[in-house]
């Protein structure tokens, strides 16, 4: 599922930053989302995700900020793109994905934000507020690129600290890892550089592993594959499946009946005899003993490493 | 035909009409069965499906019996305290739904910084303020219970695992809410047989904790039980076990009168804004002499009462009646 929205506004907010507000044509309401939810944008060529610093309940629109980032070779990356949309254009992104969500029960959030890292920890932010949890941000950046910190001052006063020197991060990050109460969750965005040496520190401070959470993007879907025939053994037909068309949905639109429920790879029930060939296993379903004898494949989501694979149908 | 009798039929025949008749094969075996939501199914006397929430013939005596049972046991509605949000993002998407579904007769609309709900099947009107548990009676989920049918549990998502940490659970089918509540999702089925080794609660547990936000899905489960009861939780054993062990010696016709083919369509829906994954359980009631006016049903359901396994017969508490149900289902076998 794709979202068409329109681009709204585009501010820049801080020194190469640029906040972008989407909405619907008809600004109607759009999916609600967690803090920390990010959108994959269609960037020209590219697909891009970006964090939503907006509040996720009844979103009216959505807000993300985009650093520009030129390519190594002086190219155009997604970040350009992003920076050349103005109010009016049309805009298609994925239905926001999870996957950086606050955990409930943490005593209190301690959110720490390098650069544009700042961007999904906001969101967290303003959840926090809402519903009156314990939440601390340590928040470092260039001078002059601290988006949001007049929103972030006000949102959380004393609970902020904001810095622009390496050396004064690095004491209160030191002092920060070691002087929460315990049951604090811990929540880094930033460089990979800043994030390896956070979870390093916390983890040399005593911190559990279930405890500390870093942005970390999930394939939006699937890929769509390679393309294969399939060989029916019992009708002697080949059905061609092409990159991004699943083998059931191949089979049902060359007529053949398959039964099925979840589409998803989990309920087993599209379960399909292999005669020859090797499936790719992307299911839920098969133990690995099953993928091993590699004799079914659960068509839904399954596809096949070699170019042709024989089914009893 | 009286007036009352014409009426009493009309509900028995579209209670009938919109049954979810469970089975698609003469056997049952557990499987993580589950499949997209609002999708239609047409069955051998009707369909059902269409929606995620149905309201139907029975909804002013189910809401009247939940809140009946909710005040003699508050326990049935439990809520961690970290679940608040999933609370009322469970509110205000199951409202919205009702809206949507019923527009004549529904509306939740945005007054200032309050809401308002008006419910006409209902005869209310209710103001309240989005996150603020004072404004409503019961908090946002008791005042949902007092408006669907369906018992309500909420999964909280954290260290890899599901988390069933809020519910308003009044009409379960052999289990307690306030027993459950704060386990694993892998616990919660602790007692349920076959299906740990199958790997069917892991893999719907996985299954769960991948849904992004708005994703719904749904599946059925099913049992039996005496009478429309609709209250069978472990609170209240004494008031309907002895039912079960003594129905197997009671006359056929009272069998087939009082016997319930116990159907609860569930669904799962990850809610957008908190992340909780909401499981709604729907629990449908018909007696095998209502079934058997459909005879496809008629002898589905008694096939698979037949081959039933013994350990999934005494899990579901049919044991002692599960022979005589398959014999009056079958009477030419």
């Amino acid at each position: 599922m794709t979202l068409k929205l329109v681009v709204r506004r585009s501010t820049e907010i801080a020194e190469g930053i640029r906040e972008i507000v989407m909405t619907r044509p008809d600004d109607g309401p759009l999916p609600a989302h967690p803090p920390g939810s990010h959108v994959v944008v269609d960037c020209g060529p590219q697909r891009n995700a970006y964090s939503l610093t907006n509040c996720g309940i009844d979103p009216g629109a959505y807000t993300v900020a985009v650093l520009r980032r030129p390519t190594a070779d002086g190219g155009s990356g997604g970040s350009e793109q992003m920076h050349r949309f103005q109010p009016g254009d049309r805009v298609a992104l994925s239905p926001p994905r999870s996957a950086f969500p606050p955990v409930s029960t943490a005593r209190r959030h301690l959110l720490i934000a390098g650069g544009i890292g700042i961007t999904p920890l906001l969101s967290h932010a303003r959840n926090a507020v809402r519903w009156g949890a314990d939440v601390r941000l340590l928040y470092v950046h260039r001078p002059g690129a601290g988006a949001y910190a007049d929103e972030l001052s006000e949102l959380l006063g004393e609970r902020a600290q904001r810095v622009t020197e390496k050396s004064e991060f690095s004491v209160l990050l030191r002092q920060a890892l070691v002087s929460q109460p315990m049951g604090t969750h811990l929540y880094v965005c930033g460089p990979a550089a800043l994030m390896d040496r956070v979870l390093q520190e916390a983890a040399a401070a005593g911190w559990p592993p279930q405890r500390l959470h870093l942005e970390r993007f999930t394939p939006a879907e699937l890929d769509p594959g390679q393309p294969f025939t399939a060989s029916l053994g019992r009708s002697r037909r080949q059905v061609s499946v092409p990159a991004g068309t699943s083998l059931l949905e191949a089979l049902e639109n060359a007529g053949v009946e398959v039964p099925n429920m979840c589409r998803q790879g989990v309920c087993g029930e599209c379960r399909v005899p292999v005669l020859a060939g090797r499936p790719l296993h992307r299911d839920e379903f098969l133990s690995e003993d099953e993928r091993v004898a590699g004799d079914s494949v659960m068509c839904c989501v399954s596809r096949s490493e070699t170019e042709t694979l024989e089914v009893d149908l | 035909m009286t007036t009352a009798a014409a009426r009493r039929s009309a509900a028995l025949s579209s209670r009938i009409a919109g049954f979810p008749f469970p089975f698609r094969a003469d056997t049952y075996r557990y499987s993580t069965n589950v499949e997209p939501a609002r999708v239609p199914v047409a069955t051998e006397a009707g369909g059902w499906g269409g929606g995620i929430l149905d309201i139907d013939g029975e909804y002013a005596a189910e809401l009247a019996e939940r809140e009946r049972i909710l005040a003699a046991d508050p326990t049935r509605l439990t809520v961690l305290p970290h679940m608040r949000p999933a609370c009322w993002d469970a509110l205000r998407t199951l409202l919205r739904e009702l809206a949507a579904q019923h527009p004549d007769m529904m509306e939740l609309r945005r007054d200032g910084d309050e809401l308002v709900w008006r419910n006409e099947l209902l005869g209310i009107e209710q103001r309240f303020r989005d996150g603020d548990d004072d404004t409503l009676p019961g908090g946002p989920l008791g005042f949902l219970g007092s408006q669907i049918q369906d018992d309500i549990v909420l999964l909280d998502q954290r260290e890899g695992s599901l988390w069933a940490d809020a519910g308003l659970v009044t009409f379960a089918a052999d289990w307690s809410l306030h027993f459950d509540v704060g386990m694993r999702f892998l616990e919660v089925h602790g007692p349920v047989p076959r299906v740990h080794e199958e790997g069917v609660i892991s893999r719907a547990e996985r299954f769960l904790m991948r849904l992004q936000p708005g994703q719904e899905y749904r599946r059925t489960n099913w049992t039996m039980s005496v009478d429309r009861r609709l209250d069978q939780s472990t609170e209240v054993y004494p008031l309907w076990g002895r039912d079960r062990r003594l129905i197997a010696e009671a006359p056929a016709d009272e069998l087939a009168e009082r016997l319930q083919l116990r159907v609860e369509v569930q669904h799962l829906i990850r809610l957008g804004a908190s992340g909780a994954v909401l499981f709604l359980i729907r629990t449908y009631l018909l007696s095998l002499a209502e079934l058997a006016q459909v005879p496809a049903w008629r002898t589905r359901f008694g096939r698979v009462l037949a081959e039933l396994p013994d350990d999934m017969a005494e899990y579901k508490g049919l044991t002692r009646f599960r022979r005589a149900a398959a014999d009056w289902l079958l009477p030419d076998s």
